[in-house]
């Protein structure tokens, strides 16, 4: 008997990027997926050792034990003004935050919008997943309207809660932004697409062009009440229609960038 | 160098930056903002970094970012900017990071106004943040002392992983006096191990105040609480003036110290046997030190512009040995010396028994005073 000589080839293996440990986040969770994206980015962009991240609060806030770099963790809301510190201190570094929809938006909007408006040098990773994860299922700013939350139990009603806030939208207004893009990581295609804008993202970085932000449609399955497999269609069919995909700020240095 | 006429904020700015300041990040706030203002000019000038922040929320956490880096660096604000910093302070504190925050305080609570205060003591001596933390805290009561403390702040929360506030009320940082700046240091090259600068060459580095496990939060309490015994024991630093032979002996700091020590020479001059403890080093608190004067002293006069934050202090430090009296002038107020040498004369020949509810006897002196349009 002869066996076949098969040649072997990895196709799919751990960023070095990434430490080799379970996260403690739930099953389906597309949080882990995105710190996946982030670190392959790291990887091919060879910057690992120049790189401090900043973890925030939320269900993210153990980050630091998921990434091989230097890590911070700041307070809630406050990821953009510390990376501010750290960055301005060493300019040739990558810094990046990493926050969620109740971090970013709601109780970090100041920091967030004041670090976009100096266009300060840095890359923000947001996970938007219309809800406070991390405390158990709250309502958030980005909360659809109707949306049933712990905090909002008949419903999310615009007329006394207001409305959901478009934050790449709002940002794109700014001046100092130079990258704002959302993206989701409901089916591959997308998560293919999400992953080109975290890079150009960090090339932004890395060039000194300034601002970067990726905004990522993100679920929540345990919170939604959902399976995994429903969360990712919920995203899909809720979600993108309230906040479209799309690049809402491509500054012209940026679009003429080249990433090899 | 020789002596050139400062104002007090400008001192202390110019004496942070030659001290090495590497950053700084603030937010306007009367009666401080000349110091903000003298960072704004003279950092970028010499190719340091000052950045104006949306608010002193942000300020202190582009602080806090910074002091992860190891660089020195530092904030300045006043009162209700200081509230506002106190989340920031506790994440700081409780990531064992070194960092400086002056202090220029005004009168409150709330918006209050910008007069010269202390009544930050509380908040800034005990420790506004939440959770087990000791920051130090100095006081200088002379523009030339602010220079000083200002320069010795970074040293003491390099070595400690500290945070350290200058504490000094409005007057301080409004008021000229000729002083001395020191020379300009070189800028320091070598940053901590600890620090998060990239992972070049070594494992990564995590800065982080989260202990999840309740054992390693007390551990790190208990850490954190070592190294406080130890600055406890190391830096206690405080004036004495006549307390030699002092069988009543005022205690007050910045300010008020000041005012009460033209008060003490008035007194002495009479022929009373009075002197002072200026606390430099609020916390840690002179407590070994008043404790002994204690076993000489009559009676002990606390004086502050405040509602008597100080006076529990000084009373755990006595314990009872003597009685503790207060005097305070309260919302911007500053007390004349005048005032300060009347309650001297009192307590000479009235001296309050042990226990006596102070507060309220001064409340109603001041109440009387008041009414009598005495000043
Ligand atoms: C000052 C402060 N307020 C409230 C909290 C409690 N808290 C922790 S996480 C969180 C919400 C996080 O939600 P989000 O940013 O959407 O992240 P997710 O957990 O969904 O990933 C809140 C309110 C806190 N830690 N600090
Ligand atoms: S609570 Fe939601 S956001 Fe948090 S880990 Fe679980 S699924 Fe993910």
């Amino acid at each position: 008997m002869t066996t076949p000589q098969v040649q072997r080839q990895i196709v799919y293996r751990r960023p070095k990027a990434l430490n080799d440990v379970p996260t403690h986040y739930c099953p389906g969770c597309t949080h882990g997926i995105a710190h996946r994206l982030v670190a392959e980015v790291l990887d091919e962009m060879g910057v690992i050792e120049k790189t401090i991240g900043v973890a925030s609060v939320g269900c993210s806030v153990f980050g630091y034990n998921y990434f091989e770099c230097d890590f911070v963790e700041a307070p809630h809301g406050r990821a953009p003004a510390m990376a501010t510190g750290i960055k301005r201190v060493i300019p040739d570094s990558i810094v990046f935050t990493y926050q969620g929809d109740g971090d970013l938006v709601s109780i970090g909007m100041g920091e967030i919008t004041h670090a976009a408006a100096r266009g300060e040098n840095i890359t923000v990773v947001f996970i938007n997943n219309a809800i406070y994860g991390m405390t158990g299922g709250q309502m958030a700013p980005t909360t659809l309207p109707g949306q049933k939350t712990t905090s909002s139990q008949n419903g999310r009603d615009v007329k006394r809660m207001g409305y959901p806030i478009r934050m790449s939208e709002m940002l794109a207004t700014l001046d100092g932004a130079s990258y704002v893009v959302r993206r989701s990581l409901h089916d591959p295609a997308n998560i293919r697409k999400a992953k080109k804008a975290i890079r150009t993202a960090f090339e932004v970085q890395h060039q000194g062009l300034g601002f970067s932000l990726v905004e990522l449609l993100s679920t929540c399955p345990i919170n939604w009440g959902m399976s995994p497999v429903e969360a990712l269609k919920w995203v899909e069919e809720h979600m993108v229609p309230v906040y479209p995909l799309g690049d809402y700020k491509v500054s012209p240095t940026v679009a003429a960038l080249r990433i090899r | 160098m020789a002596k050139e006429l400062l104002k007090g904020n400008i001192a202390i700015a110019e004496a942070a930056i030659r001290a090495g300041l590497e950053a700084y990040f603030g937010y306007p706030i009367t009666p401080q903002t000349e110091l903000l203002e003298w960072m704004s000019k003279r950092m970028p000038e010499l190719g340091r970094i000052f950045l104006q922040a949306e608010s002193e929320l942000a300020a202190i956490n582009m602080v806090y970012g910074a002091a992860c880096t190891g660089a020195r660096v530092m904030s300045s604000s006043s009162s209700p900017g200081v509230s506002l910093m106190m989340e920031g302070l506790s994440y700081i504190a409780g990531t064992e990071v070194p960092m400086v925050l002056v202090d220029v305080m005004r009168g409150g609570p709330g918006l209050g106004n910008i007069a010269p205060s202390q009544g930050d003591y509380f908040q800034m001596v005990h420790g506004g943040g939440h959770g087990d933390y000791y920051p130090i805290a100095l006081a200088p009561a002379s523009v030339q002392e602010a220079i000083d403390l200002t320069v010795l702040s970074f040293d003491l929360a390099e070595k400690y992983r500290s945070i350290v506030f200058v504490l000094a009320d409005g007057s301080i940082g409004q008021m000229m006096e000729p002083a001395e700046l020191p020379e300009m240091r070189p800028m320091k090259k070598e940053y901590p191990a600890w620090a998060t600068r990239g992972a070049q060459g070594r494992p990564r580095n995590i800065l982080t105040s989260i202990y999840v496990d309740a054992e390693d939060e007390e551990q790190t309490n208990l850490r954190l609480l070592r190294r406080w015994k130890e600055i406890e024991t190391n830096e206690v630093r405080y004036r004495a003036y006549y307390l030699d032979d002092a069988e009543i002996v005022v205690v007050g700091f910045g300010t008020a110290g000041r005012v009460a020590l033209s008060a003490v020479r008035t007194a002495r001059a009479q022929g009373i046997p009075v002197g002072l403890l200026r606390p430099i080093t609020l916390r840690p608190f002179p407590t070994q030190q008043i404790r002994e004067l204690a076993k000489q002293a009559q009676s002990f006069l606390v004086v502050e512009m405040n509602g008597g934050q100080m006076l529990d202090d000084v009373r755990l430090a006595v314990a009872g040995q003597a009685p503790v009296d207060f005097y305070g002038r309260m919302g911007g107020v500053v007390p004349m010396s005048e005032e300060i040498e009347r309650e001297i004369q009192r307590l000479a020949h009235n001296p309050v028994p042990l226990y006596a509810d102070v507060r309220q006897a001064w409340m109603q002196r001041l109440l009387q005073t008041k009414t009598k349009g005495a000043w």
